[in-house]
């Protein structure tokens, strides 16, 4: 029972804040058509200036700077990068974005080096929020649901409740129209991109001190994005919202789990032949491969994911 | 383009080919120059396998690397076991299972990938790709875990018509074999109705469906197939380097050969040749003077996407069609006339980087290291002078550009109309 409830807890977390990097990454897709490889990235930049800033200013300034400062960045690159590379079709478009992908990670490198920074939670947050079943719950855990809960809200006002959304979900459908409307679609483009980097930032900001914070965690979780967004379904903000939760408590059961094949066969009443080296994998040695082997299964079956609209 | 397969400039342009990789050996003797040259005719047929799906069926894989790997581990895997019993004939046949294991790999994944193009494709190739790497670390007794697998290329008493792939000339020999093999395989295989079925699912795949052609089936072939290739340049590898590790499967392979190949141009046959050669001087030569190789690399395949999305091989072929029409000689003084701020840029983004890399990461010299020497010129990086300098022949070399390039597209422009016979 402890074991459950606190892996759900864990699992939660970890899911709303890969919501967090899919939201944007959802938002960019069904708005431009592409995805965008270097979401991880912004991510990533999104832990690191929270990192600098901290050592000057604190990270409570950082929370709010950071993801604008890479939000603005995103802008930017969309601005004067991503939108020539439009013209050329959306392979140049793709490949435009795993080439930043390369280029961020080598200018991390070059700022930061290539160790993990000392990236640490305040200590306003370092303790302890409750304990349940002699398991403790930290503050910073809690504090990173509130701050992914409250991004969630205040995305979902903004899109259904508010002029500048609705224009937006328009352009999703029919940008030839909104902009025969009189609104500056490509502005709006530009708008969503941001949007979505800084979101991707606040991730950074909030996940760079819970998780570790180094070069290689823009393609750690990258990938992993990746799924939560096939699983979900290419351009549905609800779908990614429940396969992030599902991906996030896949991997925090998983790694929790020292059963073996052997033992999940037996559980059914199979019996498999001792000394295979595949029937003594326990599921903790199978956590990182399950989420890849979800979208392979989730793309023969159901190629359009849990709740994707359009099979493309 | 001619009905015949080989017509007479072709042959010749192969065959000069051969004779260039056969004759470069014997001026390069030094054994940095045969290993690259062995790198290289690796790469060329790799690239050229990723070009199959890229550019002919327009299939954009992330995860071409697990074919490449899988060839480079059952050959070694088959070298291992043959062991003593073997000879070097054997070794020699040894990337044809390379081929094989590659093949089969194309047919079980593949069966699962090619069910969608575009997007889609993308997805799971990266997914499959992340899939294999992953399993390369939990089972360490077939990938050999972080060390590798490793093997002896030089098996068998006698050696076979002289060979025993011994010395590194030796296995340059086999490689250019293989290679040169692969490559006209490949190419004739664009020739093919195959070949050309691919193109147009490609290019219009519900046209394709209506005369009649699964769509699925072509894509699926044409993976097989490129799975095949993959895994000869794997089996060259293992044999090439005599270790295999898991590197060789994961995403950054993947992520190099598309890089080659599109910098090299996806729309010609022969530009993944010429981005599997430029790539590997670049990555070894310049990856050996300086720690932000990588940096460069990445602006300059963004250069390329930005700039020239056709690849080099593109760039090429419009010059070749000015020359044609005897519009080159009009451009030629444009080029260097723009060479030369663009050369003055270079070298102030060159410096900037460079100090930079000094100052933050210099690995070799110490982090945080304040004097550094670049050309011989000692320079103190805790000083705004050189910083400052660099800064202006940056600033100088951007300013220029913009003006010459600017009238160097007017030019380019006119010549481009003339070209495509526009009278306005």
């Amino acid at each position: 029972m402890e074991f459950v409830v606190m892996s759900l807890l864990n699992g939660i977390t970890y899911g709303l804040l890969l919501f967090m990097l899919s939201s944007g990454l959802t938002l960019i897709f069904s708005m431009m058509g592409i995805l965008n490889f270097a979401h991880a990235s912004f991510y990533m930049l999104g832990a690191y200036f929270a990192y600098q800033i901290s050592t000057w200013i604190g990270f409570w300034p950082g929370l709010l700077v950071a993801p604008l400062v890479v939000g603005a960045v995103g802008a930017a690159i969309e601005r004067y990068g991503l939108r020539r590379a439009h013209r050329f079709g959306h392979v140049a478009e793709l490949l435009f974005t795993f080439g930043l992908a390369f280029l961020v990670e080598e200018i991390v490198h070059l700022i930061w080096g290539k160790v993990a920074v000392d990236y640490r939670i305040p200590v306003e947050l370092d303790g302890t929020l409750f304990t349940l079943f002699d398991t403790s719950f930290p503050i910073y855990k809690g504090f990173m649901m509130l701050i992914s809960v409250g991004m969630l809200l205040a995305l979902y006002m903004l899109l259904t409740r508010t002029r500048i959304g609705l224009i937006i979900q328009a352009a999703l459908t029919k940008p030839d129209m909104v902009e025969a409307l009189g609104h500056n679609v490509p502005r709006i483009f530009m708008l969503v991109f941001g949007g979505g980097t800084a979101l991707a930032g606040l991730a950074g900001v909030i996940g760079g001190n819970a998780f570790v914070t180094e070069p290689g965690m823009a393609a750690a979780v990258g990938s992993i994005v990746f799924v939560v967004v096939v699983v979900g379904g290419l351009g549905s903000l609800g779908g990614a919202f429940v396969a992030s939760l599902l991906i996030g408590c896949i991997q925090t059961f998983s790694v929790a789990m020292t059963l073996s094949i052997t033992d999940v066969f037996a559980l059914v009443g199979i019996s498999l032949p001792e000394g295979s080296q595949v029937a003594r994998l326990t599921i903790t040695q199978l956590a990182p491969v399950l989420p890849y082997v979800l979208m392979v299964a989730i793309l023969i079956f159901r190629p359009r994911g849990l709740m994707g609209a359009r099979e493309s | 383009m001619n009905s015949a397969l080989f017509p007479r400039g072709r042959l010749l342009l192969w065959g000069g080919c051969l004779a260039l990789v056969i004759a470069l050996p014997l001026v390069f003797k030094s054994g940095f120059m045969v290993s690259l040259l062995c790198q290289m005719g690796i790469m060329v047929v790799f690239a050229l396998s990723y070009n199959m799906l890229l550019g002919q069926t327009g299939l954009l894989s992330f995860g071409h690397a697990v074919y490449y790997g899988l060839g480079a581990f059952i050959t070694m895997h088959t070298l291992n076991l043959i062991g003593k019993d073997g000879s070097p004939l054997l070794v020699a046949l040894l990337p044809l299972v390379g081929g094989l294991a590659g093949l089969l790999a194309g047919v079980v994944l593949g069966y699962v990938t090619t069910k969608k193009a575009g997007t889609t494709f993308a997805m799971i190739s990266l997914g499959i790709g992340e899939l294999v790497a992953a399993c390369a670390l939990m089972f360490p007794g077939f990938f050999g875990g972080e060390g590798g697998v490793s093997g002896n290329r030089v098996i068998g008493k006698e050696s076979f018509l002289g060979f025993t792939w011994g010395p590194q000339v030796e296995m340059y020999g086999l490689i250019v074999v293989w290679a040169f093999l692969a490559t006209v395989a490949m190419f004739a295989l664009t020739q093919t109705p195959l070949g050309r079925m691919a193109n147009a699912v490609r290019d219009n795949p519900e046209r394709a469906e209506f005369v009649g052609y699964d769509t699925q089936r072509v894509r699926y072939l044409m993976l097989i197939l490129s799975g095949f290739f993959a895994g000869i340049a794997g089996g060259l590898t293992a044999l090439n380097y005599e270790i295999v590790t898991a590197e060789t499967l994961n995403a950054h392979t993947s992520g190099v050969v598309l890089l080659m190949t599109f910098v090299g141009g996806i729309g010609f046959f022969y530009g993944p040749i010429i981005g599997a050669i430029l790539i590997t001087v670049m990555q070894i030569v310049i990856g050996g003077m300086t720690h932000a190789w990588l940096l460069y690399f990445g602006l300059f395949f963004l250069f390329m996407v930005l700039m020239a999305p056709g690849g080099i091989a593109s760039v090429i072929a419009v010059q070749h069609k000015l020359w044609a029409a005897g519009l080159f000689g009009r451009m030629l003084p444009h080029y260097l006339v723009t060479a030369l701020p663009v050369l003055v840029l270079l070298a102030g983004l060159i410096g900037l980087i460079e100090m930079g890399y000094a100052l933050l990461a210099g690995e070799g010299v110490g982090a945080g290291d304040t004097a550094t020497r670049i050309m011989t010129v000692e320079l103190h990086l805790n000083t705004p002078g050189p910083w400052l300098a660099a800064l202006a022949t940056a600033a100088l070399g951007l300013a220029l550009t913009r003006w010459i390039g600017g009238r160097t597209r007017v030019a380019w422009n006119a010549s481009l109309s003339t070209l495509h016979g526009d009278k306005t």
